[in-house]
């Protein structure tokens, strides 16, 4: 599902993000990113999601190397993607329910199809009685239940997390990674920067580590 | 509904909601593209109105003879007779220098015409020439002149010939002036916009990271540019029917005055059409400029 052959990451300023990286996630695995702050986790998903480019060697998802992507095409490869990023990036203009509606009005899913579905992820991830509140007056746990029912609604094979438990309180953390582990059973490939694997010990799931942008020991 | 008119409407209904939150900010828009559109727009109407003059003109050419001031009616009679079996003529009108005091006295002008001292209109003859050729009419024209008492001979085609000039003239510099505006006007629109999208700067990013197209994210902007222009262009039509409206009594006195086959032609549905879809493909223009800037920047 993702490969990543020989890839470096530089920054302009010279910083070397991250180097020689070569690994493979098959489909329907969960892996946990792990490493400590700075050591190029948030960037290595950031390739995946060709948010940001790979200086040297090739990022395949799905056997297409994003890295060489056209702009235009970069969209198409999102809507794959279900992602969680740090900070969440809600939009505090709008509810809670139309947060969760945008990624599926950019898809151009039918009214009724995209209501449905945004019902469903709400539940799922435990909002579903809270559609009408604003981001703002969500806890820091909904805020982030909130972002991951943005991120699966479309339902996309490839679900990336950046520290997805790193602000909450160990309840709210367990909960969201038994979400997580929940996508994992249904299929869907989940990849995980964190710091706390603690938390996954009871799933099964193949780890990375990164030192000062390294892999260390690897899957 | 199949997606792409779903995303259609939904931009567009955004885009209304965007208009609507903002009125005052939409009304002087509308205003200022309203006015500057209600010129080049007026000034093409009144062009077209004009034209009738010249073609009514030039379809029966005349030639206006006029007799010196102090020429007595025996030097005019004498005229009219080598008038009248010339070859080159076929219709002779005379009007007398009285005939033409009391017409001016009846269109309204009593008062100035009875403070002058004395009749300030000479005899005239309007010849209609059977060779209508510009070298016949020329050659008839010397000819005429050297009559005895015969002040001035006028040729209306060159009337006529002058006025085409001068439509031209005028429709250059109105195709000159509504290009302007219109560069104007996609400045205007892209300023608005830019400001637009600046504001909605982390809702563009987002919507980035979930997979939209430039086409998705521009779209809501591209229908508020179109929208605000079809707004404005309405404002112009409003501004150029009105001002005809008031106009056209005028020059319906001034054509009698002058009894010229001539009056101001309110627009019609095509004209306002025009107006509007020039005023929203303006907008439009100003949006996709204005945001495909923005986009390539960020």
């Amino acid at each position: 599902m993702i490969r990543f052959q020989n890839v470096y990451k530089r920054y302009p300023q010279g910083l070397e993000a991250l180097a020689d990286i070569n690994f493979d996630i098959g489909q329907g695995t969960l892996t946990l990113l792990k490493g400590h702050s700075g050591a190029g986790k948030s960037t290595l998903l950031k390739l995946i999601a060709a948010i940001e480019r790979p200086t040297a060697g090739s990022v395949l998802v799905n056997g297409q190397n994003v890295g060489t992507l056209k702009r235009a095409a970069v969209p198409w490869l999102r809507r794959n993607i279900g992602m969680i990023l740090q900070d969440q990036k809600l939009l505090f203009d709008r509810n809670a329910y139309a947060n969760v509606m945008l990624p599926l009005a950019i898809a151009g899913f039918p009214p009724k199809e995209a209501e449905r579905r945004v019902r469903a992820a709400l539940d799922k991830v435990g909002l579903g009685k809270r559609e009408k509140t604003m981001p703002v007056a969500l806890s820091g746990g909904e805020q982030q239940r909130l972002a991951i029912a943005r991120a699966v609604v479309c339902r996309p094979t490839l679900l990336l997390a950046d520290e997805p438990t790193a602000h909450l309180d160990p309840d709210n953390a367990r909960e969201v990674a038994r979400l997580f582990h929940e996508f994992q059973q249904v299929g869907v490939t989940v990849v995980i920067a964190t710091h706390d694997e603690q938390l996954y010990a009871p799933y099964s799931a193949q780890q990375i580590t990164l030192v000062q942008g390294r892999m260390e020991a690897g899957a | 509904m199949n997606s792409w008119l779903i995303q259609q409407s939904a931009a567009l209904a955004l885009a209304l909601r965007r208009l609507a939150e903002t009125p005052t900010i939409t009304l002087l828009a509308a205003i200022s593209i309203g006015v500057a559109l209600s010129l080049p727009a007026g000034g093409h109407l009144l062009l077209r109105s004009l034209q009738q003059l010249g073609q009514d003109n030039s379809a029966t050419p005349q030639i206006s003879v006029f007799m010196a001031l102090d020429a007595d009616d025996k030097a005019s009679d004498k005229v009219a007779e080598q008038l009248k079996t010339h070859t080159a003529i076929g219709k002779v009108e005379f009007v007398s220098r009285e005939t033409t005091q009391k017409r001016l006295r009846e269109a309204g002008l009593a008062q100035v015409i009875d403070s002058l001292p004395h009749n300030p209109f000479p005899d005239t003859f309007v010849l209609t020439p059977r060779d209508t050729a510009p070298e016949a009419l020329e050659n008839l024209r010397t000819e005429l002149e050297k009559l005895p008492r015969v002040e001035h001979v006028q040729l209306d085609s060159a009337w006529a010939k002058r006025l085409s000039v001068l439509l031209d003239l005028g429709r250059t510099a109105v195709w000159l002036l509504a290009a302007l505006l219109g560069v104007g006007l996609i400045a205007l629109l892209f300023n608005t916009i830019r400001l637009q999208v600046l504001t909605k700067q982390e809702e563009i990013e987002v919507s980035r990271l979930l997979g939209a197209t430039d086409s998705y994210i521009g779209r809501p902007y591209y229908y508020f540019g179109a929208l605000q222009g079809l707004l404005g262009g309405l404002i112009a039509c409003a501004i150029v029917y009105a001002s005809f409206g008031m106009l056209q009594d005028r020059f319906a006195e001034l054509a009698e005055l002058y009894r010229l086959g001539f009056s101001l032609r309110q627009m019609g549905p095509l004209d306002i059409l025009a107006v509007l879809g020039v005023a929203s493909a303006l907008g439009w223009i100003g949006a996709a400029l204005s945001v495909r800037q923005h986009l390539k920047e960020s």
